[in-house]
């Protein structure tokens, strides 16, 4: 098992000049701006972990002549507050981003699709778009950057739902394929990566992707921001090198007493005490999209379980029978037996149709609800119990 | 009662009369008269050339956009669970004392609105709520006496 | 070609064939809940999930492309597995009270519970969680949200093929439901009670409204004399629902089986339809010669027919400023109403108030239409109770009929009688061929220029048809329209509807005289018709219709018998005062939501 350690990073926050970076970026080919994030590794930030470079690769390889880059700035994944961070702090970075990545794949056009609960940051962001537009076509760039707000819906954070939110219908996903590299927001080939890993291409090309590939493991290359709360002393927002063991992050972060940590949200996945050691961090072991919340032996696994469960059947889109009928059942079900109305064995059933949800479903968040449910119900099956 | 149809228009100038401006037009009388009234979803059917059904439909699947009676400060509390960790229980005690109004509901001088809201990406400052769109963090009981007394000025 | 194997078995198909039609080609059958085939693939209800060879999940067959190399298993543990779950999820939501159920044993989900579901429930019911809403509001059909699946057919079917929305997706997650503008009554809202959705509903979530039971009554009581008239579409599709293929011819048995049912007097629509010709037919002459000659401004065209009630509430609702240009002719069903409790009570020397006159459609907006408050020329409710297709045949079982083995026979006389012109009513385009065959004659003197009187050019399954008849050879009448190209046009489905309205808004429509159904194919598709419905379905009803026509003797409407005679005795002409008071109306601006 690699095993990096703990070491914190500094790339995603780091200032740099834009217009340097985009000056290298936009000499580049796209092939040659495509090869970098190929070669560095770099997989999507938002928790899928797609390869930003294959994403590029495909897109670019439409014969279309109008497409797009999407920037998925729907951060609302429980527990996950660092792509607001990152715009706050570095939103030239993202704009910066865009326009690599529009380079790459032949897009002149940007949107930004910001959650509804982060509307407090538009005039900010606004401004610092205004600041970046100017810039760009200062360098002879022709691309430009738009805003959608999204109103308050997590499936809007699943990419073809976010389509459909900013062509002004209803979140709901889309069948796959076509995927967005052929047909995207208005059925035209897409782009949509996640506001950190727009940050960090920004920053493999000023670094170079070689500088990039010394961070992190073989699977999971390079740094990434975490959301860290719940039970730890020192919440907030930290980058670190990914490859570090569980137990190195509890070690840093707990508060001598954790023993859970629910890694990439309500969507992710549970690792008890005993597995801290051996559970890495990223996408050899538990993948995330930043989201770290630790619980200590105060806590009721119950109730962590079940306030997800209350948000999943809540924030499903409610079009496909498993997710929209099987998150009411898991949580009625845990209800049940908690109270003792239905027998513990009842679970197993659970646990099953959390299983059929993950294979079912017609998109990520049905197939994800599961990840909790069965890590949470498997490693504290008497919290769950009446 | 408020007169939305001049608002409508303005809008759908500002935005255009395609599909894709219905959710900034929903957004921005909602930011004006903090929820969607049925004659506001008509006009914005009116305007767009798309059924009232399908307005209501769209904007009821996003929180935000209230199709029932909202005050003028819509104040969502973070329901996730670290914000119930951190003492969200005693922050919604507080606030439905000071208003007299429980979870849901609203003041009958349709100044505040009481919703539970899922997790608005403050779980490290925990527990937070927002205030129509502004965000208040690492609450307690004291610290949103002295927000809601501000507001209550305000009006 | 792309070539894929299903179950081992190899197959090649177009590119952009789903995996489902794929399977269908092997007769490999995949269970289906949200598919339609006349509605875009939704992907919703994941009871079709097959396992592709390599994928991290399964897919849905049914919104899944195929792809070279692809390897399809349809029937491993794994599927019948998911499979079971979804059955077992949907019915969790799902109000079971099948045996007390209009649609038990016509039920989709009912099918798929007995081949995956019977047994021990593995979920906890939800019901009882779920506050649901029955609502009866409209005459034409109830919505019960406690019996829907979330397919939403009904929703595709409001927006692709009617383009009208009344019934949209609302809310999210557990709270998702199929709702009208903010929870309305259907009643009250834009829905023209096409009964299209009804049509698609795999459950019993979207049904007619029924009167059977009022009929019994009306049928049991000997005070009352009860009437039956059937309309043209109803005979080429009510076999359907009684062990005959689509497109099968059954009018003499439906007489002789309606008679057995104990109506008094079993009429025809068709006479109706006939006098709808000499009513409209007059009309749009008189309407031509006041515009072309008379230089009358208020009047303008296109006039558009009036027959389809769907189509009337789509145009009062979505384009009022043109409820003028509508022919105020009442619809047949309406005519033979007024004329039920006037005329034919006059001759049959029957008191008015002690007649019960049902009508048997193919149709659920006809229920709507039978209760407009304008609707009562007679002095009483002209007609009492709709009933469609469906209904029909359910009241053949339930009166334990063999209607296979039933004798034909002939409608009764006086408003008995039919034209070839007035079966074609039934299909689109019908109404237009029909009045064309009479108007013609009437301007020219001569039959109409069409081999065998079918003028093709305004049948068959396109959206918007349209044709141009040269007007030569008047007779002295109507010299103002020696050399006119009269234009037409004929549309069905409210999507192709909303095509041809668009048109005239912006001044850009040409036509003088357009044909409008509110239901694809016409009546024959209608919202009262045998279920399912399809397009090769809809084409087979279509066909007989036609063959229907060919099979009369008399296939003009002017030479309808019963015709001339209610003009001779009763009428006086067509739009005459006694027509206007007893076969017109006048319409209702209503609200676009």
């Amino acid at each position: 098992m690699e095993n990096k350690g703990l070491s914190k990073v500094d790339l995603i926050f780091e200032k740099v000049d834009p217009k340097e970076v985009l000056i290298k970026a936009f000499k580049m080919t796209s092939d040659e701006i495509i090869k970098q994030m190929l070669d560095s590794g770099l997989k999507g930030r938002g928790g899928a972990g797609f390869p930003t470079g294959l994403k590029w690769k495909y897109t670019a390889a439409e014969k279309e002549p109008v497409k797009y880059i999407v920037c998925n700035a729907d951060e609302g994944e429980p527990g996950t507050f660092k792509d607001r961070e990152i715009l706050d702090k570095v939103s030239y970075k993202v704009y910066g981003g865009m326009a690599i990545a529009g380079k790459a794949i032949g897009a002149r056009n940007g949107i930004v699709y910001l959650r509804g609960e982060y509307r407090f940051l538009l005039p900010q962001l606004m401004k610092e778009l205004e600041s970046f537009h100017k810039m760009i076509s200062e360098i002879g760039y022709d691309f430009k950057i738009n805003y959608c707000l999204g109103s308050g819906a997590y499936i809007c954070g699943e990419e073809s739902a976010l389509f459909e939110s900013v062509e002004g219908g209803r979140g709901e996903p889309r069948n796959k394929p076509p995927y967005p590299t052929t047909s995207g927001v208005f059925g035209k080939p897409t782009s949509i990566n996640n506001v950190e890993t727009l940050v960090t291409t920004m920053m493999i090309i000023k670094h170079g992707a070689a500088k990039f590939t010394e961070l992190g493991t073989k699977d999971s290359r390079g740094s990434k921001v975490f959301s860290v709360s719940g039970d730890t002393p020192t919440p907030g927002i930290f980058e670190l090198e990914l490859g570090m063991t569980v137990q190195q992050f509890v070690n840093e972060f707990g508060d001598g007493d954790t023993k859970a940590v629910q890694v990439g949200g309500a969507s992710g996945f549970c690792v008890p005490r005993k597995k801290f050691q051996n559970t890495i961090i990223g996408f050899e072991g538990v993948p995330t999209g930043g989201s770290m919340k630790l619980f200590n032996s105060s806590r009721s696994m119950y109730n962590v379980l079940h306030n997800y469960l209350d948000f999943f059947a809540e924030e499903s889109c409610g079009q496909c029978t498993p997710c929209r009928v099987g998150c009411q059942q898991l949580l009625k079900g845990v209800e049940k037996v908690k109270k003792g109305e239905a027998k513990s064995t009842y679970l197993n059933e659970l646990i099953k149709l959390a299983d059929t949800m993950k294979i079912a479903s017609k998109c990520g968040l049905g197939q994800s609800v599961g990840n909790a449910f069965r890590t949470i119900v498997e490693n504290f099956r008497e919290e769950i119990i009446y | 009662m408020y007169q939305v149809g001049n608002l409508v228009k303005e809008l759908s100038e500002k935005h255009g009369r395609t599909r894709e401006s219905l959710m900034p037009i929903l957004q921005g009388i909602v930011e004006k008269h903090n929820y969607l009234t049925d004659e506001a979803m008509v006009e914005v059917a009116r305007e767009l050339d798309i059924s009232a059904a399908d307005v209501y439909g769209t904007a009821s699947f996003y929180t935000f956009l209230d199709t029932s009676v909202r005050g003028k400060y819509v104040i969502r509390i973070c329901k996730t669970i670290t914000c119930s960790m951190k003492g969200k229980a005693e922050i919604i005690q507080t606030l439905e004392d000071m208003l007299k109004i429980k979870i849901g509901e609203t003041t009958s001088d349709r100044q505040f609105s009481l919703i539970e809201t899922n997790c608005i990406g403050w779980c490290h400052k925990a527990p937070a709520i927002l205030i129509n769109e502004i965000p208040y963090t690492e609450l307690t009981p004291e610290k949103v006496v002295e927000i809601i007394k501000g507001y209550m000025q305000k009006k | 070609m792309i070539n894929l194997n299903i179950n081992n078995q190899r197959v090649s198909v177009q590119q952009g064939t789903t995996v489902l039609e794929a399977a269908r080609k092997l007769n490999i059958k995949i269970p289906t809940l949200c598919n339609h085939s006349d509605l875009c693939v939704a992907g919703n209800c994941r009871v079709c999930v097959v396992e592709q060879t390599g994928a991290r999940t399964l897919i849905a067959a049914c919104a899944m492309p195929v792809s070279e190399g692809m390897d399809i298993h349809t029937n491993t543990l794994k599927v019948r597995n998911a499979r079971k779950h979804i059955v077992e999820l949907l019915l969790s939501e799902h109000r079971s009270d099948c045996t007390k159920c209009y649609k038990n044993q016509k039920c989709e989900l009912q099918a798929l519970a007995n081949e995956f579901a019977f047994g021990d429930t593995i979920f906890l019911d939800l019901v009882e969680d779920h506050q649901y809403t029955i609502d009866r509001s409209s005459p034409s059909f109830i919505k019960d949200d406690s019996k829907c699946i979330h397919c939403q057919r009904c929703v595709r079917t409001c927006t692709q093929l009617q383009q009208i929305s009344a019934i949209a997706v609302a809310n999210k997650g557990a709270h998702q439901k199929i709702s009208s503008f903010h929870d309305r009554p259907m009643s009250h809202v834009v829905c023209t009670n096409c009964g299209q959705c009804v049509n698609r509903c795999p459950t019993g979530a979207l049904v007619e409204k029924t009167y059977i039971d009022q009929v019994w009554d009306a049928i049991y009581d000997p005070e009352k004399h009860v009437v039956v008239q059937t309309a043209p579409a109803v005979r080429v599709a009510l076999g359907e629902d009684l062990g005959y293929d689509p497109g099968e011819r059954v009018t003499g048995k439906m007489v002789t089986a309606l008679r057995q049912l104990g109506f008094d007097s079993v009429l025809d629509t068709d006479f109706t339809a006939d006098l709808t010709i000499m009513e409209e037919g007059t009309e749009l002459l008189t309407r031509l010669k006041k515009i072309l000659v008379d230089g009358n401004k208020e009047l303008s065209l296109p006039m558009f027919t009036s027959c389809s009630p769907g189509w009337i509430k789509f145009i009062e609702h979505k384009y009022p400023e043109f409820l003028s240009n509508l022919s105020t002719c009442k619809s047949p069903q309406q005519m033979f109403g007024a004329l039920a409790k006037t005329y034919y009570a006059q001759k049959r020397k029957i008191d008015p108030a002690k007649i019960v006159s049902v009508s048997v459609m193919p149709c659920t907006a006809k229920k709507y239409e039978a209760d407009r408050p304008e609707m009562r020329a007679s002095g009483y409710k002209d007609i009492d109770f709709v009933l469609t297709t469906r209904e029909l045949a359910v009241m053949i079982k339930q009166a334990g009929l063999d209607f296979k083995n039933l004798e034909s026979s002939n409608y009764d006389s006086i408003m008995g009688d039919s034209t070839g012109a007035a079966v074609i009513f039934g299909a689109t385009g019908g109404v237009m061929e029909a009045a064309l065959r009479t108007a013609y004659e009437i301007i020219t003197g001569r039959e109409v220029p069409f081999k065998n009187l079918n003028i093709t050019p305004v049948r068959g399954m396109e959206g918007v048809k349209e044709a141009t008849v040269k007007i030569e050879g008047c007779t002295d009448d109507w010299k103002f329209l020696e050399g006119a190209e009269l234009k037409v046009a004929i549309a069905h489905g409210l999507v192709n509807a909303n095509k041809l309205m668009r048109e005239v808004r912006e001044g850009k429509s040409p036509y003088h005289f357009v044909e409008i159904m509110a239901c694809p194919g016409g009546c024959i598709g209608g919202g009262g018709q045998p279920i399912p419905t399809s397009m090769e379905i809809r084409k087979n009803r279509m066909k007989a219709i036609y063959s229907e026509d060919e099979h009369m003797v008399l296939r003009k409407s002017h030479e309808n018998p019963d015709v001339i005679a209610i003009y001779k005795e009763f009428l006086g002409k067509p739009n005459s005062h006694v027509s206007h008071e007893l076969l017109h109306t006048h319409y209702t601006e209503r609200d676009n939501f």
